[in-house]
């Protein structure tokens, strides 16, 4: 455990003086140029790698001392312990320009392992990478049983080609295919040797026993990461790290991978009844080359690696390994099919198959999203309606499983990193967005900012409002999921909720019966059209306002709701503006009571009306009377003040003579009746008042809107919205960076600013208010507000952001020390 | 400068397929950093206990001198902007489901440590952020420890997962890591020796219970306990 004891040798670590660190590298040179192979060595090196790894400052060695440390890297006599600590010193000090370690195929191939990670580690200044990489090839060709065990340097070409994809020529690539496909589908089937066999043992003792499969069953095929024995023999090893690599490997030495063309013109058989045939037959992929070879072994273990997933495992390991094996296979044949179009009509039986095997099975989930990857990508291709798949999805899983932290994540950025795959699904997706939302929900630190980058792809035109009203309602919707695990049966695996909070009120009104329907709709897995309003949950879960997740979530709403704000002002008609609008005012007042929510929202939603207005001039008059009604509905003012200015904001806009006080502000008292009277006490001849006793069409009063201009419409184009623009601006509405509300230091997954960024067309440089304009509001509303009252009434956006995990974070510019 | 920031929103015909532009199936670095006790007045600091870069990122391009130590300065920032990430997403996960901080200390060395119940999660890193590339950070949190792998951004997070579990548990027991006293600042050689076995080079492996067993007597046999 980390105790005090360790804080303090840390401290020691880092401040030890250059001087007394050239001492302790003298003591250390002398012990290795003694070959002093003991424990004092060891104990002095792992001391100077504490040294070295405990600062972010170089630390300057003797070259002596450098060389030394290469050279025993380099000892053949030399125990694995001080080896590693070598390589690790030499790797914690890189990138090093004084370092001359180099390639020595005369080592063993642990010493060249630990060689290559110093070496990999100097990033790539001197074209380390490519230099390990031949070195690792010529390994691989040399097939003397004397050389060094590839089972180490595998990981390494694996590690090459990730870094450095150019590297291997032709023939090379050629050769690693070959050499993957003995070890994938050739390996032994008889467990290896124990290493010393006594001299007592019986011959029958060492005979080697056969591979068997999970569950116990002699092996029935070829050997995989899913058969086991007790003791492995070497080219057993290889199958291992051949499959570990085989993905990456695939998609580098694909058509796409090395830039080499195949040698075969592929376009011309590509889903041809030939090609289908030849590649069906085993005695026909015997002589493919070697790259289709690959594909046709790798097709193969995945096939086995299927039906083997099917056993039941003795170990829990195993069982474990049998589902990353699944969604292993799963991805190569997704890479196959894509490499190879033939190996669709293949593979979409077994997955079908695969498929009806584990959506039934909760243990399984985690398959389903790369299946689902999988259907989406050759679905239409394969003329096979995956509907039901997706369908099965969104519906069931998120309900289900949305407090499994790493499904979460694994779901949403299956979401995100397949938006250009949807297509024609896309619409079920969106239809699915409450389902999503349990996610964010109930694991909003890491997901808000995948939301962020998900949400503008969710918004739809249709579901705008149903949305809006959803990410409104989400840390209430985080306390029905709080309730609804809590009213679960009891299950094996613990979901993590908070214990120690105690709501009985809240989970009797969970079951009750007359709550249902409301519950229920909050909970529901699609989009359905309808809202309901869910005020009276809102009492009833008050209780649970206070617990940390929702809290969390309250936290991540105002930032949602950014991105949410610029994604539908880009989709959004004038009707659903006014919609929203309307919305955005009349939920002001009905939010869930989490602490902080309310004003975090309202600084929000303020601005947002203001670019809703902005972005559509007219709503002022078309919703004047709905705005005015607002105005004097207005009750517990201090908690909505941002919005009422916002709202009063743009109607004062259009009054550009002195009266703007007297007439663009209502009286914000909690006196609903002041709005009126403060109204009625205008001088009805005064140009300013127009704006708040206009009549139109007889029906109380609306926003005149603008100077006695004779068509409405007309002036409402240069009303306002025209008025601020004229003075110029320097923020557009929806900023990208605009952070409102969160407590410094206090938000989680707050992402920097939404994905916003794209202002609607014609919106580029206009501010809701001049200068001079906004100036008279603002000493209006200071002024009757009182002392200690800070405007404002859109927070200057640009402002340094709250940081998006909520940790404060250094600067990070270690290049300007 | 901000150390994360979201990543413009594109526009979905532009997406790419980053499954074949970050085909990496590999690790990008394994770290331990010690885990602050939520709700206490703990004024320690996030610190990065043991870190592993498999294989470094390119180095730019930089004629200025000191390249070499601007670079290792930057892969350092790197590691501890992780780990402070991850301590916060821990912390944020403890509160949320209301663990008490004293679960940041073992009842008994001896007992066996329920991985399988302990906090985990995993975040994505934007590209540039801190790292070149965009990664998957998966994370578990083990009371005062945090263990944590940076992975390439389309890694097999289930295998992701079910390794790291499996290198704390190996940690745990051959560092025997909550035993008081213990502790890890001077045994980087076993950290090392079960990195080079468990997850060479940032490879993860399919390595079944057998495999796992085999590897383990081969480290036993190298480190003694």
């Amino acid at each position: 455990m980390f105790s005090a004891g360790a804080e303090s040798l840390l401290h020691q670590a880092r401040e030890i003086q250059d001087e007394e660190l050239k001492k302790f590298c003298s003591r250390i040179s002398k012990l290795l140029q003694a070959e002093d192979l003991g424990p004092d060595t060891l104990d002095s090196l792992q001391r100077l790698f504490l040294i070295i790894s405990a600062t972010k400052y170089n630390r300057r060695l003797e070259k002596t001392c450098v060389d030394l440390l290469q050279a025993t890297l380099g000892m053949a006599a030399c125990p694995e312990q001080l080896q590693v600590l070598c390589a690790a010193i030499l790797r914690e000090m890189s990138p090093s320009d004084s370092l001359s370690l180099v390639w020595d195929h005369t080592q063993n191939s642990r010493q060249l392992s630990l060689v290559a990670s110093v070496l990999l580690a100097q990033g790539d200044r001197n074209e380390e990478v490519s230099a390990v990489g031949q070195g690792v090839l010529r390994a691989l060709e040399s097939r003397q049983p004397e050389g060094p065990s590839l089972r180490y340097l595998l990981p390494i070409m694996a590690k090459v080609v990730v870094l450095s994809p150019g590297t291997l020529q032709e023939d090379q690539a050629t050769l690693l295919s070959k050499r993957l496909v003995d070890w994938l589908r050739y390996a032994s089937l008889q467990q290896g040797l124990p290493h010393s066999s006594s001299f007592f043992s019986t011959p029958r003792a060492r005979q080697p026993g056969p591979i068997t499969e999970v569950d116990g069953a002699v092996a029935t095929d070829f050997f995989t990461v899913l058969s086991t024995g007790h003791r492995f023999t070497e080219d057993q090893w290889l199958n291992v790290q051949a499959f570990s690599m085989l993905r990456a490997w695939l998609l580098h030495s694909g058509p796409e991978g090395l830039g080499i063309l195949d040698t075969d013109d592929r376009s011309e058989q590509e889903g041809s009844t030939l090609s289908v045939i030849s590649a069906t037959s085993s005695s026909a992929g015997r002589l493919l080359p070697p790259r289709e070879r690959l594909r046709e072994v790798a097709f193969e273990y995945c096939q086995r690696l299927i039906e083997q997933s099917n056993r039941r495992a003795l170990r829990k390991g195993d069982s474990d390994l049998q589902k990353a094996c699944l969604v292993e296979a799963v991805l190569v044949l997704d890479v196959l099919c894509r490499q190879d179009p033939s190996f669709l009509y293949r593979s979409l039986s077994c997955l079908k198959t695969l498929h009806g095997r584990v959506r039934g099975d909760p243990a399984s989930v985690r398959v389903l999203l790369p299946l689902a990857r999988f259907f989406l990508s050759h679905g239409e291709a394969a003329a096979v309606d995956s509907e039901a798949v997706y369908q099965h999805l969104f519906t069931r899983i998120p309900l289900e499983q949305f407090h499994s932290p790493m499904l979460a994540f694994e779901f949403v950025q299956f979401c995100r990193d397949n938006l250009h795959l949807f297509g024609g699904h896309l619409g079920t997706l969106r239809l699915s967005f409450p389902n999503l939302f349990k996610f964010l929900a109930w694991n909003s630190p890491p997901l808000t900012s995948e939301f962020v980058a998900l949400l503008p792809a969710l918004v739809d035109a249709g579901t705008a409002l149903e949305m809006l009203h959803a990410l409104l309602d989400l840390p209430c919707l985080t306390a029905v999921l709080d309730l609804q695990l809590r009213s679960l049966p009891a299950s094996s695996e613990r979901p993590l909720w908070d214990t120690s909070l105690r709501a009985p009120s809240c989970l009797e009104a969970f079951r009750d019966p007359k709550f249902q329907g409301l519950f229920q709709y909050l909970l529901r897995p699609k989009a359905s059209g309808a809202t309901e309003r869910l005020v009276p949950l809102y009492q009833l879960l008050q209780p649970m306002a206070g617990c940390a997740r929702v809290a969390q979530c309250a936290e991540a709403v105002p930032t949602l709701l950014q991105t949410f704000f610029s994604a539908v002002t880009q989709v959004a008609d004038g009707a659903l503006i006014n919609q929203l609008a309307l919305l955005l005012l009349g939920r002001s007042d009905s939010l869930y009571p989490a602490p902080g929510y309310a004003a975090r929202v309202h600084s929000v939603l303020s601005s947002q009306f203001l670019a809703l207005c902005t972005l559509k001039p007219s709503l002022v008059v078309e919703l004047a009377r709905d705005l005015l009604e607002f105005l004097g509905s207005v009750n517990g003012l201090r908690s909505r003040a941002s919005l009422v200015t916002s709202v009063v904001s743009p109607q004062g806009g259009h009054c550009a003579d002195d009266h703007t006080d007297e007439a663009g502000l209502p009286e914000p008292r909690p006196d609903p009746q002041g709005l009126s009277v403060a109204v009625k006490d205008e001088d009805p001849d005064s140009e300013s008042s127009h704006q708040l006793h206009a009549q139109q069409g007889g029906c109380g009063s609306h926003l005149h809107p603008g100077h006695g201009a004779a068509d409405p419409a007309e002036d409402a184009q240069c009303g306002p919205v025209c008025a601020h623009t004229q003075h110029g601006g320097v923020q557009p509405p929806i900023s990208p960076r605009c952070q409102h509300g969160p407590a410094p230091g206090l938000a989680h997954g707050q992402p920097a600013g939404g994905e916003g960024g794209r202002p609607p067309a014609g919106m580029k440089g206009q501010r809701p208010g001049t200068p001079v304009q906004m100036k008279r509001v603002r000493e209006s509303w200071e002024r009757r507000q009182g002392p200690g009252w800070a405007w404002h009434p859109q927070r200057p956006m640009g402002l340094a952001p709250a940081h998006p995990l909520g940790f404060v974070s250094e600067p990070f510019s270690p290049r300007q020390r | 400068m901000l150390l994360f920031s979201v990543q413009p929103h594109q526009p979905l015909d532009t997406l790419p397929d980053t499954a074949s532009t970050h085909p990496g199936a590999m690790v990008h670095a394994f770290l331990i950093h010690t885990l602050r006790a939520p709700n206490t007045e703990d004024t320690g600091l996030c610190r990065v206990l043991y870190s592993c870069v498999f294989g470094a990122e390119k180095s730019p391009d930089d004629p200025r001198p000191h390249g070499a130590e601007r670079d290792r300065l930057l892969r350092k920032e790197q590691i501890l902007a992780v780990a402070r990430q991850v301590e916060s997403m821990c912390r944020l996960q403890q509160q949320a489901s209301g663990r008490p901080p004293m679960d940041l200390q073992p009842q008994s060395s001896d007992e066996q440590v329920p991985l399988h119940e302990a906090p985990r999660g995993a975040f994505r890193l934007a590209a540039e952020n801190p790292f070149q590339e965009p990664r998957t950070v998966v994370w578990l949190g083990v009371f005062s420890l945090g263990f944590a792998l940076v992975l390439d951004a389309h890694e097999n997070l289930l295998l992701a997962e079910g390794t790291l579990r499996l290198l704390a548990r190996l940690l745990l027991d051959h560092l025997r890591l909550l035993a008081p006293g213990t502790n890890l600042l001077l045994r980087a050689d076993r950290i090392e020796g079960i990195l080079t076995r468990f997850l060479p080079h940032g490879q993860l492996l399919f390595l079944n219970d057998q495999f796992v067993q085999g590897l383990e007597k081969e480290l036993s046999a190298a480190w003694p306990r």
